[in-house]
Order: C-alpha cells, then sequence, then structure tokens
C-alpha cells in the first residue's frame, strides 16, 4: 500500500525501521497473570537504545504491570525480559540496570532532598563525598541546587517530580521508567516538562520507557508508541504512523479524534477501489493491495482531513451535502459538528489561518469533502 | 447541621453562651479540661498535701495542713521530711532503680517482639489483617487477673511448661520460673504486648509500599531498605508503643506481686507496702509524687526530642 507520508529520515537515528539492528530491551511472550485475570498477555516488544517509547493506554490496560516486570517488581508468569543482552529473569530489582520513576514520586520524606539524591549512590558503595558531589551535580541540572537542604514536603509538586527525576537518573540507569511523570502536574507545567524531559533524555542518552495515559503527552514524547489495550500492544510505531495509519479501530479511536463508518469492499479494481458504506453510501478509495470484494471494513477519517465548502468541490467524488449543526470556535481551531440530509453526524475541523476570512457558520448548508487518500480502510 | 442550628433550644443555648461569653470551641475544650481537673489534677494536690504532713495514728492517718496556734493565728505544718526520707533510705532507691530496669528490659522486649508482628499484620491483606489485629485485642476480653494466673499455671513447678520439659525427657528436676524476675519480665511483657503492637500497627501500615520499591529500585538490599527507610519511618510508633509500656510498667503492682518472688523490689509494691502495711501515707504520697515526676520526665524529654524532629 502506499506510504508516501512517511518522511525519509537517516536509518541510525530510527534503528527500528532497519532490519538487522539488535534491540537493547528485548520483551518475548511476556503473560502475568494476577490469578484468573491476565493483565499482560503475550507482548513482544524491542527497544533500541537512546529510544523514547511510550507506552500508552487506558488505567488498567496492562502498561503498569508491563513497566514493574522490567523494573522487577513483578515476575513474569512467563515469557523472557533481556536489557542490553541479559536475561533479567533472575535478578532482584536492587541489582537491575534500571531506575524508576514512581507515579507518586515516592521520595522519602525523611531525607532531604540531597539525601534522596545520593541514595542511590551510596547504596552502590560510592564514598559520600563523591555521592554528595553527583548528587549536587544532578541537582544542578533540574535546577533545584537551592533546595538541597529541603525536604520533600517543603517542595511543590513540580520540584518533586524533578527531584524524582534526578534521582532516577543519578545512577546512569540503562533504562529509565517512568510512570506517568507528568500526571501530577498542571497543563501549563506539563507542557512545559515535556520538552525538558526530552532535552534531557536527549542530554544523557539514556533509553527512555515512559508509561501515560495522555495521548497528547505520548505523541510529544515518545520516538515510538506502543498502544496497549486490555494486556495486549495493539501497535507500535512513531506517532505520525500510529495517528496516520491506525491498525484498527481501537486505536484510530483512542489517539486523536476520528470518523468511524461501517462498510463493505464494493469493487476492488486495479485503478481504483470502493466501499459501500452504511452512513455515506458508495467512497471512492485509491487502488490498494490485501483486500477482496465483500469483505467487511471500517473507514476512518480524521475531523482536520474533511473540507468544508458552500460550492460542491469540483473533481472529487467524496462529497456529502449537510447542515452544520454546531460549531465551536477554539481560537487556532474550528470544530464543527455537520448534520447529513441522512442524519450521520461528521466531525470536522478547520483550521482558522486567515484572520478576515468569511467563515462558515452555524445553520449553513454545506459541502463536505474527503480525498480519497485521506480516508483510511480499517479490517478490525 | 442546619436544621439543628435554627431549632429553638439550639438558638437559646447560643443566647446564653454569647451572653457569658463562652464561645462552642471554649465548650469543646472545657468538657476534657474538666475531666482533667476533677479526676488528675485535684486528687494530684490531695496526695502532695498529704505528703507534706506526718504519719500520725488516727482518722486520717496524718497531721492536718492548718492549724489553730494558740494565740489563734492559722499555722501552716508542712514539712518535707518524708522526702528527705525517700532520699536517705537505700531501699527506696533501688526500688526505683529496679523499677526502671524491668521497665526498660520490658520494653526493649516487647518492641523487639512487637515489631515484627506489628509489620506482618501491616503487611498481610485485608481479610488476614483484620482476624491478625482481633487476636492482638481478643486477650482484653478476659481479665486481666485471670491471665496472670494462667501465667502461675505455665510457669509453676508442676506447671505446664516445666511437666512438658519433664515428660520429654530435657530435665530431671522443675525449672525454678515462678518468684524469679524472668516471671516477672513475661508476665509484664505479654500484658503490655498489644499496647506495643497497636501503635506501630497504625503507623506501619501508613507506611507507602512505593518508597520500599523506589529504596529498591535504587540498589538498597531488602535489609539496608529497612534500616534506612522503614525504621526512621516508623519511629513515630516505636515512640508511642514504648512509652505505652514503659510508664504502666514502672508503676506494675500486680504482676510483680503475683509472679516475682520476695527479692523483686518494684515500686509499686513499695507503695503498696507504706499505704496499707505500714499505713503511713505520708511516706507512701511522697513515694507515688516521685514516681510521677519519674514518669513526666521521660514523656516530656521524648516529646522534646520529636518536635525537634517535626520542626527540622
Amino acid at each position: 500500500m502506499i506510504d508516501a507520508r512517511q518522511p525519509a529520515i537517516a536509518a541510525e537515528t530510527k534503528p527500528w525501521r532497519s532490519a538487522g539492528t539488535r534491540p537493547f530491551i528485548s520483551v518475548k511472550n511476556i503473560v502475568k497473570r494476577f490469578g484468573d485475570f491476565t493483565a499482560v498477555s503475550n507482548v513482544d516488544l524491542d527497544i533500541y537504545k537512546g529510544e523514547l517509547f511510550c507506552l500508552l493506554g487506558e488505567s488498567g490496560c496492562g502498561k503498569s504491570t508491563l513497566l514493574r516486570m522490567l523494573a522487577g517488581f513483578e515476575q513474569p508468569s512467563s515469557g523472557t525480559i533481556t536489557i542490553d543482552g541479559e536475561d533479567m529473569a533472575r535478578v532482584p530489582p536492587d541489582r537491575r540496570p534500571t531506575n524508576m520513576m514512581f507515579q507518586s514520586y515516592a521520595l522519602f520524606p525523611h531525607m532531604t532532598v540531597e539525601k534522596n539524591v545520593a541514595y542511590g549512590l551510596l547504596r552502590e558503595g560510592l564514598s559520600r563525598a563523591a555521592a554528595y558531589e553527583r548528587a549536587g551535580e544532578m541537582l544542578r541540572m533540574v535546577k533545584l541546587e537551592k533546595q538541597a537542604r529541603r525536604k520533600p514536603d517543603q517542595l511543590s509538586g513540580g520540584q518533586r517530580q524533578r527531584v524524582a527525576l534526578a534521582r532516577a537518573l543519578v545512577k546512569k540507569p540503562k533504562l529509565l521508567l517512568l510512570d506517568e511523570p507528568l500526571g501530577a502536574l498542571d497543563k501549563k507545567l506539563r507542557e512545559e516538562t515535556q520538552f525538558e524531559l526530552i532535552k534531557i533524555q536527549e542530554s544523557l542518552g539514556v533509553t527512555f520507557i515512559v508509561v501515560t495515559h495522555d495521548q497528547d503527552e505520548a505523541m510529544t514524547l515518545a520516538t515510538r508508541i506502543g498502544v496497549m489495550k486490555d494486556g495486549i500492544i495493539e501497535q507500535i510505531g512513531e506517532p505520525r504512523e500510529i495517528y496516520e495509519t491506525p491498525n484498527s479501530r481501537f486505536v484510530a479511536d483512542f489517539i486523536g479524534s476520528v470518523n468511524l463508518v461501517e462498510g463493505r469492499i464494493d469493487a476492488v479494481a486495479p485503478d481504483l477501489m470502493r466501499i459501500q458504506t452504511e452512513e455515506l453510501g458508495p467512497v471512492l478509495l485509491p487502488p490498494q493491495t490485501g483486500y477482496t470484494r465483500n469483505q467487511q471494513v471500517w473507514g476512518a477519517v480524521r475531523p482536520e482531513r474533511w473540507a468544508l465548502s458552500r460550492a460542491k468541490p469540483e473533481a472529487n467524488p467524496n462529497a456529502w451535502q449537510g447542515v452544520v449543526e454546531e460549531l465551536g470556535y477554539i481560537g487556532h481551531m474550528s470544530h464543527y459538528r455537520i448534520r447529513l440530509d441522512n442524519g450521520v453526524l461528521i466531525r470536522a475541523s478547520q483550521s482558522n489561518r486567515l484572520r478576515d476570512e468569511d467563515p462558515i457558520s452555524w445553520d449553513e448548508r454545506v459541502w463536505i469533502s474527503v480525498q480519497p487518500a485521506a480516508f483510511r480502510v480499517l479490517t478490525r | 447541621m442546619n436544621a439543628l442550628t435554627r431549632s429553638a433550644p439550639w438558638r437559646g443555648t447560643a443566647w446564653i453562651m454569647g451572653k457569658l461569653g463562652i464561645s462552642g470551641r471554649t465548650l469543646v475544650i472545657a468538657i476534657p479540661m474538666l475531666w482533667l481537673l476533677i479526676f488528675f489534677l485535684a486528687p494530684f494536690f490531695v496526695l502532695g498535701r498529704i505528703s507534706l504532713a506526718e504519719a500520725i495514728i488516727a482518722r486520717p492517718p496524718y497531721t492536718p495542713l492548718f492549724e489553730r496556734g494558740p494565740d489563734g493565728t492559722l499555722e501552716i505544718i508542712a514539712s518535707f521530711e518524708n522526702y528527705r526520707f525517700l532520699l536517705a533510705d537505700a531501699l527506696y532507691r533501688n526500688a526505683y532503680l529496679s523499677s526502671i530496669q524491668v521497665a526498660l528490659i520490658s520494653t526493649i522486649f516487647a518492641l523487639l517482639i512487637g515489631y515484627p508482628i506489628a509489620y506482618y499484620i501491616a503487611r498481610a491483606p485485608e481479610p488476614k489483617r483484620s482476624i491478625l489485629l482481633l487476636m492482638v485485642i481478643l486477650p482484653f476480653w478476659t481479665s486481666f487477673l485471670l491471665r496472670v494466673y494462667a501465667w502461675m499455671g505455665f510457669l509453676r513447678s508442676n506447671g505446664v511448661i516445666n511437666n512438658t520439659l519433664i515428660s520429654l525427657g530435657l530435665i530431671d528436676s522443675p525449672i525454678q520460673m515462678m518468684q524469679t524476675d524472668f516471671a516477672v519480665y513475661i508476665g509484664i511483657v505479654y500484658t503490655y504486648l498489644p499496647f506495643m503492637i497497636l501503635p506501630l500497627y497504625a503507623n506501619l501500615t501508613k507506611l507507602d509500599g512505593a518508597l520500599l520499591e523506589a529504596a529498591g529500585d535504587l540498589g538498597a538490599s531488602p535489609m539496608t531498605t529497612f534500616f534506612t527507610i522503614t525504621l526512621p519511618l516508623s519511629l513515630p510508633g516505636i515512640v508511642a508503643g514504648s512509652m505505652l509500656v514503659f510508664i504502666p510498667a514502672i508503676g506494675e503492682y500486680v504482676i510483680p506481686a503475683l509472679l516475682g518472688g520476695p527479692d523483686t523490689l518494684m515500686i509499686g509494691r513499695v507503695l503498696w507496702d507504706e499505704f496499707f502495711s505500714s499505713r503511713d501515707w505520708p511516706v507512701a504520697s511522697a513515694v507515688a509524687i516521685v514516681m510521677l515526676f519519674l514518669v513526666v520526665a521521660p514523656i516530656m524529654w521524648l516529646q522534646s526530642v520529636q518536635n525537634r524532629r517535626e520542626e527540622s
């Protein structure tokens, strides 16, 4: 199938694209059961050195359990975990080359910031002087050197988050595991911290695995995302792949918003493909391989892929007429809900690039159309 | 709440209190204050006053504090003779010291036994935890005296322990356990163990499991995690539990009287003998007051240590 949307980037910065690169972390056939409940079922995952990998999913999807198995807090029911060529099966958490940043930060309340950060170094057998020296350096990096003598409960949420990060990074782990690292911060701080986190990760070259339920966070941070549902990784891919070419209705719906339609393949020809949908009638698509006539499929269209116009669009057969039922203006974008003549509601959005254009408004009768290539066909 | 504050009796009470200048807050504090005043402070002053008198054969068996002089003036007769007597007589000094020793050793053993139990209960899953807690509290539902007598049945020369050991052929003649300090320690540690376990449990159950995981993640072995994280964070529980054992153990009378021997010297027993055998109420009162200060001093010290910890 055509995939002209993926930009060509040098393979060495994206090792997962070239076959034969040895993964740094290799998870094979991992299963974790708690009694009758299977939290993680048969997950395979390869993560490469220097990656910032996000495990994305709703609460209870098994992403935290997977992370805790990497840290060694949970033992897999079956399967293997290899980090840098070393099998982790019999390695307890305190001997693993991983460090974790906890969702609650888990800062030691009876120790100062400095002692919290130096704790891991002292356990390595470093002298007190050397440990505090390096803890100090780390605190300078996260801009907390002035707070070194404070206790965690005297810090703000954002400062605590940075202490937790410093404490986890100071041991220079091969792999840093972050459980909802920005979950406890407010929106504005979260956005600033996202980029700071990427900067730190790039400058230290440590491999990060981040667990999050926030799709924006995953899209911003990640080199690649693994979307999880019910203990299974639904799709692994770069943020752009996940968004533009989701492999299932679940992923399409989970990342961003989407209009989903249901239908059957009507015609498969060398020059075109046609789907007969319940909601939109026939939809014309570019030719794609791997489909058979009468196969049940779903179609996904992102709201921003719709074109809205007052006049009937020329040369695009995929066009429908409807009335603007609702309009939400949020500044850079306007969100439309358009009721088609057959009663189907379509979500569309337009970017407001020009200030003095005459925007389409409430109760207007409009044409909406979609380019054939922007219509994504899903088989599950 | 609104219905209550709008009701007529409430408004009436509020109006009266307002007229008298009493706020609701004062009223709430006044109840426990009154309790302490009547049942603690007043008896304390009575005791203090008796300790300054002299023993006489009369009813009551001490000299009055006020006396009319021959010229009709009111004289206050008070002497610190009893306190001087306490300091001079080695019996009392030894009784105090051995009471503190017994209480201290009992507290240490209660801590060593109670800490693992409290830790285990705090880490147990929910239905099991309630049952374990119930088992800790259950002995309180039978009489304390009965439980001490039960220990006598165990420790006697022809008691359960000796009979078992003899029938197993481990010993030939019974070991003397009753009427020894050993029996007193057993009795005190057994009786006060729940007072050690409960505050420790309350503290340890609040301990965030993520902190232990974080310590392990940073390279601490389970042993190191215990000494650097769990133990320092449970210090308030240790202090509370130790005080709840140490303070009543100092003044313990029943256990040494029933399980201890004639040479088990504890201040509770001296107190009893002075009051009821010698009928020397003034000396007995002085003994009681000195004991109170001996008990209050460590509390004050621990309190100040804890306050300083919280400030820093």
